[in-house]
């Protein structure tokens, strides 16, 4: 929430108004003290624990519904209501001083409504008997039911009036399944209710320890996934060092072939693992002998196998990571050509991977979108309309289209430094004619040093074409290209 | 065979031995509970079928269930829980529970190896010794409990139960972790003190989760009757899934970072195998030196990316030996990787142990010396360089013989002895 608008404030007071006019009419009869101050710590530890529901959000989450209904069904709507109070205590960092009270009025009133729910479908307050235990399940579930809702709907209500609505519910993380495991949680509460008889205020504490070791593993797995990409990508930022590459190609490449695989909409799983494909797919140019990379003349027929076998020795390195099935066939064949004439198999059509149709597209796009010593960076609708051009005969046509797709709705966020194209729409316009040849072969699809050989006919590629290419291809000037920054260890290291 | 040979042979048998009877001993005996409890059971028969069977399939669904931990451990934390439940019953809806620990540990036995049968038939073998310290820790726990709850020592007040109870989850918890640090104190010729210390901080989350669903289950099944052993078993489920795809990504990020490390290899900047085997010295280097197990994981990373700053130069170094070269170069070397590292922002320590691989362990000006994971990679580094894929035992006594040389400015000698004592072992040196 940002600075809010006087009708937001108008909104949060009302919310809280209507709470404190719930409790104020009490009756008090079934407050039970020393449960309002069990189930009030229990409520003060959850919302401690709240976690944004995703890294964009401004909408957290903790499992508030459990002490709040475990109270519905021991103290009907005043009790609930006074356990739901104690939010404002929460020990966070996140919270305004505004959203603190909002969050409490917001959980407060909720708690009230459900406790009336409750009533009206007939459910007895108090310690649940044994007898208690089929009959309690209606009532119970209409209460949980009602406050998941009420919560929503307040929630919803001051997002809308401090400007956030129109950010997509998928962003803010406020979804479907966010209510379902509310409801889920939901569950423990009338357990807490149950057990009360028997374990007594230590039931709060012993019902919690598991569900928070739960959250724990959860947010270990998260927190070790975050390490992993960073690691993978900065080891990836090392090879492309040697490579002369503009920083980041690899992070791109990834990125791109990321929203390709989402417009397609593969399975996230998929998604996952062509991120690290893209990211990790150029590793094998490390194979490739520097003194090969940065040859003085032309190069041998074996140095131009070398080359070609890129693909491969990045197969062999990332072979031994266990999950990566799909994608390394992906880094194997990302030069792969849908006419067949690509490298190193030389496969054709649908008997390409899909992983590897993608990357050879989000691939090529970065090359020509990137600086290069021997040209500038060229604007997204050109290389668009150079991606159309080669579709069908280089890459695979439904990929492109949907790149394309992505680009225009979402932008593409190039190297820094480079030309953004402001019109999109130019990016579905006419194809830019090819002025010189040598921009052809600088600006054609290159992904490094091989790809731009394959944009030209067979008959005019000769290995010293390529290798031409290769050297203007090579730092010989870097501060003119902005590519400073990842060869600055290598001069230093050259110059002893 | 020489005779210098046939002595070689006897410290690389004689610690095996040790291993497999320590942990043949924990298997048998388990398996002597076993048979204890189960024709004890028979001869005395069962009581009350339906709540047995109930947390035997429990236990069996746990035992299915069960997943690895981080550092090759094995966890069954649902059949744990359902069988310390059993252990801790004292009512089931308005009866009494009067089972006793014989029947105890039948049932969890039998669900037990009805649980790792499906493991058995997709050929993954069961962890015998891993099983075995699961059912003596619920032993423990039972042989306490049972007689207290059957004879009606314990008052019917949760204040009075709950301390006994919390107890002997502890205790069976402590029994767990002491078997297992046991057992891995054997297999990984590692200090008794660290291997505990590293096991009770891997389990006490995953163990807190367990002892409170056991306490929950047992005191539920008073209040709910046996649908309370499926309810609580909800968030050690959720837990378990989180845990397995922690696991899961721990594991793919070592072998990415190992895979990763061989660029350097596949560049002709290294020797083939250079990183994996530095790696696998310093870590039991480590180990020998007693260092705790996240540390050992740090010291694991570094190891393999401590020649990764090698990328940034021009032309390899020839047989990638960094022994070789000028200090000057070295410290370039080095910074360079840690750069690198650095970029990842979680691995700092890493970056930093990476760093100052290169100093010396006395250093003439700098004042302090660089972090023990440092000094031990540098010498693993140069052993390596000297001795490379050699198995040749005379080959690896004299880089041992020469690292000792430069003990006065270069090597921790702390640090060469142990390297030392490893080689004379010729644990780390398998062909």
């Amino acid at each position: 929430m940002g600075k809010l608008s006087r009708i937001a404030w108008l909104y949060i007071g009302a919310v809280i108004a209507a709470a404190a006019v719930g409790v104020a009419r009490g009756p008090f009869t079934e407050v039970n003290w020393a449960q309002v101050a069990a189930l009030g710590l229990l409520l003060v530890a959850c919302e401690s624990t709240a976690t944004l529901l995703s890294s964009r959000s401004s909408v957290s989450w903790s499992p508030n519904t459990i002490p709040s209904l475990a109270a519905v069904v021991l103290m009907g709507p005043v009790g609930a209501a006074l356990v739901g109070c104690c939010t404002v205590l929460g020990v966070r960092r996140g919270p305004s001083p505004a959203q603190r009270l909002f969050n409490t009025g917001m959980f407060t009133l909720s708690a009230y409504l459900a406790g009336r729910v409750f009533l009206l479908f007939g459910g007895h307050v108090g310690t649940p008997k044994d007898s208690a235990f089929p009959g309690i399940i209606g009532p119970f579930a209409a209460a949980a039911v009602v406050f998941v809702i009420i919560n929503f709907s307040l929630l919803r209500g001051v997002l809308l009036l401090a400007r956030e609505a129109g950010t997509p519910g998928a962003r803010i993380g406020l979804d479907f399944k966010v209510l379902l495991t509310d409801m889920g949680y939901a569950v423990f509460g009338v357990l807490i209710a149950a057990l009360w008889g028997v374990l007594g205020p230590f039931t709060p504490t012993l019902v919690i320890i598991p569900l928070m070791v739960a959250r724990w593993a959860v947010a270990q797995f998260a927190a070790q996934q975050r390490a992993y990409e960073a690691t993978v990508s900065a080891l990836c930022q090392a090879v492309e060092t040697k490579d002369f590459y503009t920083r980041g190609h690899s992070e791109r490449v990834s990125r791109g072939s990321v929203m390709i695989a989402r417009e397609i909409g593969m399975r996230a799983e998929r998604v996952e693992a062509i991120r690290y494909a893209g990211m990790l797919h150029d590793v094998g140019k490390l194979g490739v002998p520097t003194s090969v990379l940065q040859k003085n003349g032309s190069l041998t027929d074996d140095e131009y196998a070398a080359i070609q076998l890129h693909p491969m020795r990045g197969l062999d390195i990332v072979r031994e990571i266990g999950f990566l099935d799909e994608a390394l066939a992906g880094i194997m064949h990302h030069h792969e050509r849908i006419d067949g004439r690509g490298y190193p198999m030389g496969l054709a059509g649908d008997e390409i991977p899909e992983f590897a149709r993608v990357l050879a597209v989000a691939d090529a796009f970065d090359a020509m979108t990137s600086t290069r010593s021997y040209r500038g960076a060229r604007p997204v609708h050109e290389a668009v309309a150079e991606l159309r051009k080669w579709a069908g005969t280089q890459f695979d046509p439904a990929f492109v289209d949907a790149f394309v797709t992505a680009i225009e709705r979402d932008g593409w966020k190039g190297p820094e430094g480079a030309p953004r194209s402001d019109d999109q729409a130019a990016a579905t316009g006419a194809l830019p004619a090819q002025t010189a040849q040598g921009d052809a072969l600088a600006g054609g699809l290159a992904a490094g040093v091989m790809l731009r050989a394959d944009v030209l006919p067979d008959d005019m590629l000769s290995h010293d074409m390529l290798r031409a290419d290769m050297l203007s291809g090579s730092v010989a000037e870097p501060d003119e290209d902005g590519l400073d920054a990842p060869t600055k260890p290598l001069r230093a290291i050259e110059s002893i | 065979m020489t005779p210098m040979a046939a002595r070689r042979h006897e410290p690389r048998g004689f610690p095996r031995q040790v291993l497999d009877s320590g942990q043949s001993l924990l298997v048998i005996f388990a398996g002597v509970l076993l048979i204890a409890g189960v024709t004890q059971t028979a001869a005395l028969g069962v009581r009350d079928v339906r709540t047995a069977l109930a947390f035997g399939g429990l236990i069996a669904f746990g035992e299915l269930l069960r997943l690895n931990l981080p550092g090759d451990r094995e966890a069954a934390p649902i059949a744990m829980a359902g069988a310390l439940a059993y252990a801790l019953l004292i009512n089931v809806g308005n009866s009494p529970a009067k089972h006793g620990p014989h029947q105890v540990v039948a049932v969890a036995a039998i669900g037990m190896l009805i649980g790792a049968l499906p493991h058995l038939a997709v050929g993954r073998p069961a962890r015998l010794s891993a099983m075995a310290a699961r059912l003596v820790a619920v032993a423990c726990a039972a042989a306490v409990f049972r007689p207290l709850a059957n004879h009606s020592l314990i008052g019917s007040h949760w204040w009075s139960e709950l301390p006994v109870m919390v107890s002997l989850v502890i205790l069976a918890w402590l029994v767990e972790a002491v078997i297992a640090a046991l057992i891995r104190t054997d297999l990984l010729r590692g200090r008794f003190g660290v291997t505990l210390l590293d096991e009770l901080h891997v389990q006490l989350p995953l163990g807190a989760a367990v002892g409170a669903s056991a306490l929950l289950i047992a005191f539920a099944a008073e209040e709910m009757g046996l649908a309370a052993v499926a309810v609580f078993t909800a968030p050690l489920l959720v837990t378990q899934v989180a845990l397995r795809r922690y696991t899961g990504i721990r594991a793919t990020y070592l072998q990415t970072v190992r895979a990763l490390a061989r660029v350097t290899e596949i560049g002709g900047y290294v020797e083939t195998g250079h990183s994996a085997r530095v790696s696998k010295l310093a870590v039991s280097i480590g180990r020998e030196l007693g260092m705790p197990e996240p540390a050992l994981l740090e010291l694991e990373y570094a190891a393999l990316m401590h020649d990764i700053g090698q990328l940034s130069l021009r032309e390899p170094i020839p047989g990638g030996a960094t022994v070789l070269v000028v200090r000057e170069e070295q410290r370039r070397i080095a910074e360079y990787g840690a750069e690198v590292i650095q970029e990842a922002r979680v691995l700092d320590t890493v970056a930093d142990i990476v760093r100052r691989q290169s100093d010396p362990c006395r250093p003439a000006e700098r004042g302090e010396e660089p972090p023990l994971s440092s000094r031990i990679i540098r010498a693993a580094n140069a052993f390596d360089d000297l001795v490379g894929s050699s198995v040749e035992p005379s080959r690896a006594a004299a880089a041992v013989q020469r690292l000792r040389l430069d003990t006065a400015s270069e090597y921790d000698p702390q640090v060469v002895e142990a390297l030392s004592r490893l080689v004379s072992r010729r644990s780390v040196l398998g062909p």
